[in-house]
C-alpha cells in the first residue's frame, strides 16, 4: 500500500509540464488533485517513472464569467464549486451536485481538471460537463484545443487527450431553463453514484419547449440521453411526463452489473430519479 | 531525494529530506514521530489520517509529503493537550464520541475544518460533513452529538 518509486517534478507553468509530458514519453503522469491517483499510486495499479505536479502552477485555479460562459480552470478545487456564490447563480445544477462529490477533505484536493481526466463514469463532473455542452480546453506541445464534452469521454477512464496534453481551463455554457431536477443515489452518501440524473426543461405554455437529460453510473461513459430528449421535446406538459420520461430513460441505457448493484437495478432506478428530477423542474416556478 | 519545509503545529521542520513517493501520513508518523495520525485503509476510504494542511482538511494519505513543502500543517496533536483539550475534543468526551479511538483523530480534524466553515445547523448538516469518515465501533450519534454540542458552543461564544 505504498507507492513504487518515481521521479518527481513541479514545474511553475503548463508548458514546462508539457515538456515535462513529452521528456517522459510515455511514462510521465500529472498530479493534480491525487484524490483518484494516488489510491491507484498507492495500490501499484499506476507506476509512471516520472510524476509531474502541476499544482505549483499560477493561474490555473479560478471561476470566471465570460459573456454568456462560465469558465473554471483546471485547478480549481471541488470545494471552491462548492463554496462559489458564482456557480450558485449561474450552474445551479452544478452547484446541487457539488455536495455528492466525494466528502469535504476530498473536495479541498479535488479538481476540476483532474476528474475531467480520469473520466470516471460514475463521476459528477464529467456528467455535468455533459450536461451543460461545456468545452474543454486541453493544451498540449503544439498549442491549444477546444473539445466538445461529448467528443471528450471515449471509455470508461478514458478520454480523447493525447499523452502529451493537459486540461487547462473548462467553458460551462450558462443553460436557460425554467427548472431543473439533480437527483443521485448511492450506497453511502458521498460514495460514487449507483445512478444520478440530471434534468432541465424550457416551457412554452402548456409544452416542453425543451429539455436536456443527462445520466451516470449507468454507462461507460456519462451520458447526454439526446433520444429521450427528441422524444419529448414539443409534447404537452402533464401529470404523466415524468412517468413517459422515467420509462424512456430506462429503456435507453445499459448499465453494467457490480458488486454495488445489478444492471436491472441501476436501469430501474435511473428511471425512478429521472422521475424525480423532472417533478421537480416542472414544480419550480417560471 | 527532495527537500522540504513544513510548519507543523506551529513547529518549524527546514530543509527535511524526503523521496518523492513519501505520503504525507507516513511523513507524519515516521519521519516527525507524530503518530497521533493515524493510517486506515490507505486510498482515502476511512478519513483515519485527515488532518489540516494550510487550514483545510484532506487525506494525508492521498497527499505526498513532497507536496506540502512550504505549507502549514496541524495534526490532533495540535488541537489541545491531554491537560487542556480544546473545545470539540472536551465535547468529544463529554458526549462519549469516542470508544477504541482508532477513527478519533481524523472524526476531530474533520470536525475542525466543518465548524470553521459550514453553519452546521442541523443534524443533517453535521452527518454529511462526517460522512467520509468511518467509525467501526458504530459510535456515529455520539459522534454527531459531540460535533452538535461544539458547534453550539462555538454559535455562543461567537455571539457573546
Amino acid at each position: 500500500m505504498k507507492p513504487a518509486p518515481f521521479d518527481y517534478v513541479a514545474p511553475s507553468t503548463v508548458e514546462a509540464a508539457i515538456e515535462a509530458l513529452v521528456a517522459a514519453n510515455g511514462e510521465g503522469k500529472i498530479l493534480a488533485g491525487g484524490q483518484s491517483l494516488v489510491p491507484l499510486l498507492n495500490f501499484r495499479m499506476v507506476r509512471p517513472a516520472v510524476l509531474i505536479d502541476i499544482n505549483r502552477i499560477e493561474g490555473l485555479s479560478f471561476i470566471e464569467l465570460r459573456g454568456d460562459k462560465i469558465a473554471i480552470g483546471a485547478l480549481t478545487r471541488h470545494r471552491a464549486l462548492e463554496r462559489s456564490q458564482l456557480i450558485a447563480e449561474k450552474l445551479p445544477v452544478m452547484k446541487a451536485a457539488m455536495r455528492h462529490v466525494a466528502h469535504v477533505a476530498i473536495r479541498n484536493r479535488g479538481t476540476i481538471g483532474g476528474s475531467l481526466s480520469h473520466a470516471d463514469p460514475a463521476a459528477e463532473l464529467p456528467m455535468l460537463a455533459l450536461f451543460y455542452g461545456a468545452t474543454i480546453v486541453a493544451q498540449g506541445a503544439s498549442g491549444r484545443r477546444h473539445i466538445a464534452a461529448e467528443d471528450f469521454f471515449v471509455d470508461a477512464l478514458t478520454t480523447c487527450l493525447a499523452p502529451e496534453e493537459i486540461v487547462v481551463e473548462i467553458e460551462f455554457p450558462l443553460l436557460a431553463h425554467d427548472g431543473w431536477g439533480f437527483e443521485e443515489m448511492s450506497r453511502r452518501f458521498g460514495d460514487f453514484a449507483l445512478a444520478c440524473i440530471a434534468v432541465a426543461i424550457r416551457r412554452g405554455g402548456d409544452v416542453l419547449d425543451d429539455l436536456r437529460v443527462a445520466a451516470m453510473g449507468v454507462g461507460d461513459t456519462p451520458l447526454r440521453l439526446r433520444m429521450v430528449e427528441d422524444q419529448l421535446r414539443g409534447a404537452a406538459i402533464d401529470g404523466s411526463m415524468p412517468e413517459r420520461l422515467a420509462q424512456l430513460v430506462s429503456a435507453s441505457v445499459s448499465p453494467n452489473s457490480d458488486v454495488h448493484a445489478s444492471a436491472d437495478y441501476r436501469r430501474h432506478l435511473a428511471g425512478v430519479l429521472a422521475k424525480r428530477a423532472l417533478t421537480t423542474a416542472l414544480a419550480a416556478k417560471a | 531525494m527532495a527537500t522540504i519545509r513544513v510548519t507543523v503545529n506551529g513547529e518549524r521542520y527546514e530543509e527535511v529530506a524526503v523521496e518523492p513517493r513519501l505520503l504525507l501520513s507516513d511523513f507524519l508518523r515516521d519521519t516527525l514521530g507524530l503518530t497521533g495520525t493515524h493510517v486506515g485503509c490507505e486510498h482515502g476510504v476511512c478519513g483515519a489520517c485527515t488532518v489540516l494542511l494550510d487550514g483545510d482538511s484532506i487525506r494525508s494519505c492521498l497527499t505526498l509529503a513532497v507536496q506540502a513543502d512550504g505549507c502549514e500543517i496541524v495534526t490532533v496533536e495540535g488541537l489541545g493537550t491531554p491537560d487542556a483539550l480544546n473545545g470539540l475534543q472536551t465535547a468529544f468526551r463529554e458526549h462519549h464520541g469516542l470508544q477504541c479511538g482508532f477513527c478519533t483523530p481524523g472524526m476531530l480534524m474533520t470536525g475542525e475544518d466543518l465548524l470553521r466553515t459550514y453553519p452546521l445547523a442541523s443534524d443533517e448538516e453535521i452527518r454529511e460533513g462526517l460522512s467520509g469518515n468511518l467509525c467501526r465501533c458504530t459510535g456515529y450519534q455520539n459522534i454527531v452529538a459531540a460535533v452538535r454540542s461544539a458547534a453550539a458552543q462555538r454559535r455562543e461564544k461567537a455571539a457573546s
